[in-house]
This record gives structure tokens, sequence and C-alpha cells, in this order.
């Protein structure tokens, strides 16, 4: 009940503030298995995001949350796991863990997930190299869309650092899903992802 | 009809101007649904089919201005105030989406949105004539610098603070004054603070209207062509006349006398009409064609400072006049 009020809360505050438009480019919105990916320059990227998918998808997926800083307050984990229902991942990496086993678990689970394969929040325009982690998941899973996304503006919303969130129109825009070429390598395929989520910039 | 209409009170009178508006809209929105059946044979109806389907977008966004002046007029003074609040909150949001801001700009932004325009609109709703006047064009044009300058990002200051404190001006300050005119108090004329908007908007839109058409039909050289590649002063002038001359016949809705309605409606037309143009200039600048995100889907309030940029250098001009002449 709780959980429902503060998602309600966080809606109509993030219209009010930046619009929330989901704009569909390359791909409807669908009820299939997908995996998002896109560029990271903010907190609010998790929650911009899930604002602008359609309410029935937005029961399915399940975004990625940082372990160490999510799960520091409790005010923090609950609305992370009541609200979002999110998947904690350790950024901290241990060498008899898998960080992606949370992933896989969700994956095999049939949930659809929102990933940031940058791996942390980046201040520049252009995202940052991506990391491994979506190659491993789109080997694994070759049957899951892997859908492009381009979160844009946000980072002026909510600079690194800042408290108080400013008005802006934002949007997300979803690209044309990309698939794993049968023998491609692993630095190649991420090049390429990315490059798929940059060319959305300026559609 | 006139007599009885005069035997009304106040609020009977404005309530039958929202009827006989609604009545208009709801007879032009039927007719433009209607006429969506014809047949669309050649490309010729195909222009014109999407010539009325920018008709009905255009109607649909006066239905929503027509509503919610009926709504600000229902519940009263305060949420009128709120109303128009939510308006310049929604046009600074897109004036600053469009205005690229740096990292520095943030706390100014956050005094903007959250400090300025909800203390200017309280000014406003609590009758400080005099302060809200100069509250932004004294106190905040020196606190926005003062706040980017605390943040130390030194690179384009001076355009940076422009940009910001002069959509402070337009969205802010400009808007505001539109429910202040609610609260202008004339001699035997409690009350009817509604028709005064109504007067405002009515003599603005339709002074850009015709200028619109006069510039359609007769294709006169632009005058400005870098700005606008439709404004030229010979339309504008036809402009200025249709929206004066729709104010002097409208006087008998507001405190002025034909010939005073009719200098005020061309002072109100001449601001807006040309604080349209300095917003356009201001897009051209940005690369825009208009505010608004990118010509997409429309969700919210996109697009919302095209409609009411007029209105924002118009109302205040008007206002002043208004104070200053008829000393209200």
């Amino acid at each position: 009940m709780l959980a429902k009020l503060m998602s309600f809360f966080l809606l109509g505050l993030v219209r009010v503030l930046t619009g929330a438009q989901a704009r569909w480019y390359g791909c409807p919105p669908k009820a299939e298995q997908r995996i998002y990916f896109a560029n990271h320059q903010s907190h609010a990227d998790l929650v911009m995001i899930w604002a602008a998918l359609p309410l029935e998808l937005r029961s399915i997926t399940r975004p990625i949350a940082a372990k160490d800083y999510w799960t520091k307050t409790p005010f923090k984990q609950w609305i992370t796991t009541a609200v979002f229902n999110a998947i904690y991942v350790d950024r901290a990496r241990t060498s008899d863990q898998d960080p992606l086993e949370p992933l896989i678990e969700a994956l095999e689970h049939g949930d659809s997930i929102i990933i940031f394969p940058e791996g942390t929040r980046g201040a520049a325009e252009e995202p940052q190299p991506f990391k491994s982690g979506l190659y491993s998941l789109a080997e694994k899973f070759p049957n899951v869309v892997l859908v492009p996304a381009w979160i844009d503006n946000i980072q002026r919303v909510m600079p690194k650092g800042e408290v108080v969130p400013v008005p802006i129109l934002c949007s997300v825009t979803f690209g044309a899903p990309i698939q794993l070429q049968p023998g491609e390598e692993r630095r190649a395929f991420l090049d390429r992802a990315r490059q798929a989520v940059v060319a959305l910039r300026d559609v | 009809m006139t007599e009885s209409l005069r035997n009304l009170t106040a609020s009977q009178q404005v309530a039958a101007l929202f009827v006989i508006v609604f009545g208009i809209l709801v007879v032009v929105s039927v007719t433009a649904f209607l006429l969506t059946f014809r047949k669309n044979a050649d490309s010729h109806d195909e222009a014109w089919h999407e010539e009325l389907k920018h008709f009905r977008q255009m109607l649909g966004i006066s239905w929503f201005m027509v509503v919610v002046f009926w709504i600000a007029w229902a519940v009263g003074d305060t949420a009128a105030t709120v109303l128009f609040a939510l308006i310049a909150f929604f046009a600074l949001r897109e004036f600053i989406t469009l205005s690229p801001t740096r990292r520095g700009d943030h706390r100014s932004l956050v005094l903007a949105f959250f400090v300025v325009l909800p203390v200017q609109f309280w000014l406003v709703g609590t009758e400080h004539f005099d302060l809200f006047t100069v509250f932004i064009p004294v106190y905040v044009f020196l606190a926005v610098p003062v706040v980017s300058a605390l943040a130390g990002d030194t690179q384009r200051f001076l355009e940076r603070n422009a940009k910001l404190q002069w959509g402070i001006m337009v969205c802010i300050y400009g808007m505001s004054h539109v429910p202040a005119l609610l609260l202008l108090d004339f001699k035997n004329y409690q009350g009817k603070g509604a028709f005064m908007v109504f007067f405002l908007v009515f003599v603005v839109q339709t002074c850009m209207l015709v200028q619109h058409i006069v510039t359609r039909k007769l294709k006169r050289p632009p005058s400005a062509p870098e700005v606008s590649r439709s404004f030229n002063w010979y339309s504008w002038a036809l402009g200025m006349l249709g929206g004066s001359f729709v104010g002097a016949v409208l006087s008998f809705i507001t405190p002025f006398r034909p010939e005073q309605a009719l200098v005020m409606a061309f002072i109100a037309c001449v601001a807006g009409s040309m604080g349209h143009l300095v917003m356009k200039a201001l897009k051209r600048d940005r690369g825009v064609t208009r505010w608004g995100k990118r010509d997409m889907s429309v969700t919210g309030a996109n697009g919302l400072l095209d409609r009411v940029d007029a209105l924002c250098f118009a109302a205040p001009i008007f206002f002043h006049s208004a104070r200053w002449y008829f000393g209200a």
C-alpha cells in the first residue's frame, strides 16, 4: 500500500519535473522479455526509465541498483525493493562470486531488466566504454531482446552531488533491438552496443 | 438584451460570458469534426485535411485554455493564482530545457523554480502590488548572479545569467501579471476581473490571428527575414487595427470607455506581437522553430510557451498602463 502510494508520488514528481517522455523509435513497447541498456549519468536515470515505461511493462521490468549505495539506509533499501523491485548488484568484486548472478536469476525467472553497462555514472557527454556484463548476458540468453535506450538531459535535472532536482524536460529514446552475431568478439559487440545507444541521441 | 445583461450580478455576467464562449467552441468543434468525414480524393484534398488536422489541434488548445480560465474563475482568485503559477512553471521548464545550462547554474535554477516562482505568485495573490512589480527586476536580478558566482563557474558567466534572468522575466514575471489583472480594483467594477483577463487574451489573440491570416493571403516580403519568414509591417499594422477594433467593441465588458479600450487594446497588441517576435528570435538563436521537444508526441505541456509568449509580454504592460492611467 505504502509502496503503491510512493510509486504514484514518484511518477507524479518525475512527470512534473521532466515530462518523462518515452520515444519508441526502433521498437514498440511490448511485453516480451527484454534487456534495456542505457547511458548512465544520474541517480535519477533509474527512476526516469522506470517512469517512461508503460504501466504494464513496469511491473515485469526490474532495474539494477548498486548494492553498496542503495542499501546504505533503510529508506533507500525500501524504495529499491518495494517500489522499483530492483535487483542488487555488487560493485566490489569478490573472487568467488559472479556479480551477474542476481541478473541471471531474474532473467531465468522471466523478468525483463534495465541495466547501465557503463557500470558507474559518467559526467561526460559521451558514455564510457561498456563493461562486459551485457555481453555475457547476451551470450547466455540469446532469446532475450536487447533494446538500446538513450536518456536525454537527465544530468541537468540532478547533477552528481546535488540533492534538489530542477524541472527540465527529459526523454528516453528506445531504439531498434540489436543481436549478438555468431562468433562476434566481446569488445566488438560492446562497442556496437554502445554505438547503438549513442546513435539514439540525435534521432 | 443588453438591458437584461446589465441587470445581472457581476458573477452572473461572467458566467454568461463563459456560456457564450463554450457555445461557440462546441459549434466550431462539432463542425470541424464533421468536416473530417469529407472525402479524401486527390493531393489537394490531402493538404486540406492536413490543414484541418492542424486547425483541430489549435482548437484543442483553445478548449484547454478556456477550461483553465473557467476553472480559475469558478474556484476563486487564490486557485486562479495557483493555476497561472503552474502555467508559468511549465513555460519556464520549456524555456530552460532549450537554453543550455551548465553544472554551475544548478543552484540558480533551484532558486528560480522553487523560490522566485512561488514568492512572486504569493505576492500577487496577497495583493502586495508595490513589491511584486519590483521583486524580480530588482531583487532577483541581483540574487541570481550572486548564486551563480558562488557556484564558482565563470565560463560565459554573463551570458548564462542573462539567459536565466530572461526566462524568469518572461515566464514568471510576465505570466504573474495575468492573475494580477483579476485583482485590479476599478470603481464600480468589483468581481469582474475575469472580464479584464478575457479582454486581454481575446484582444491579443485576435491581433495575432488577423496578422497570421493577412500574412497567408498577401505574400509580402518579410521585414526581418533572419527572425521570422512571415513577419512584415503591413500585416502587423492590420493585426494591430483588428485587435484594437475588437478592443473598442468589447469596451462594454471593461471599466474603460470605447476610446480608452481602443488605446488599451492597441498597447496590449503591440506588446504581445513584439514579444512574440522577440521569442522567435530567441528560438532561432537556439536553432529550433518552436518550443517543446523536437516536434515529438506531445505529453504534458510541451509547446506551451508558443501559446502564451504573446500574453507574457502583453500582460505586464497592460497591467501597468491600466494602473498608471486609471489609478486602479
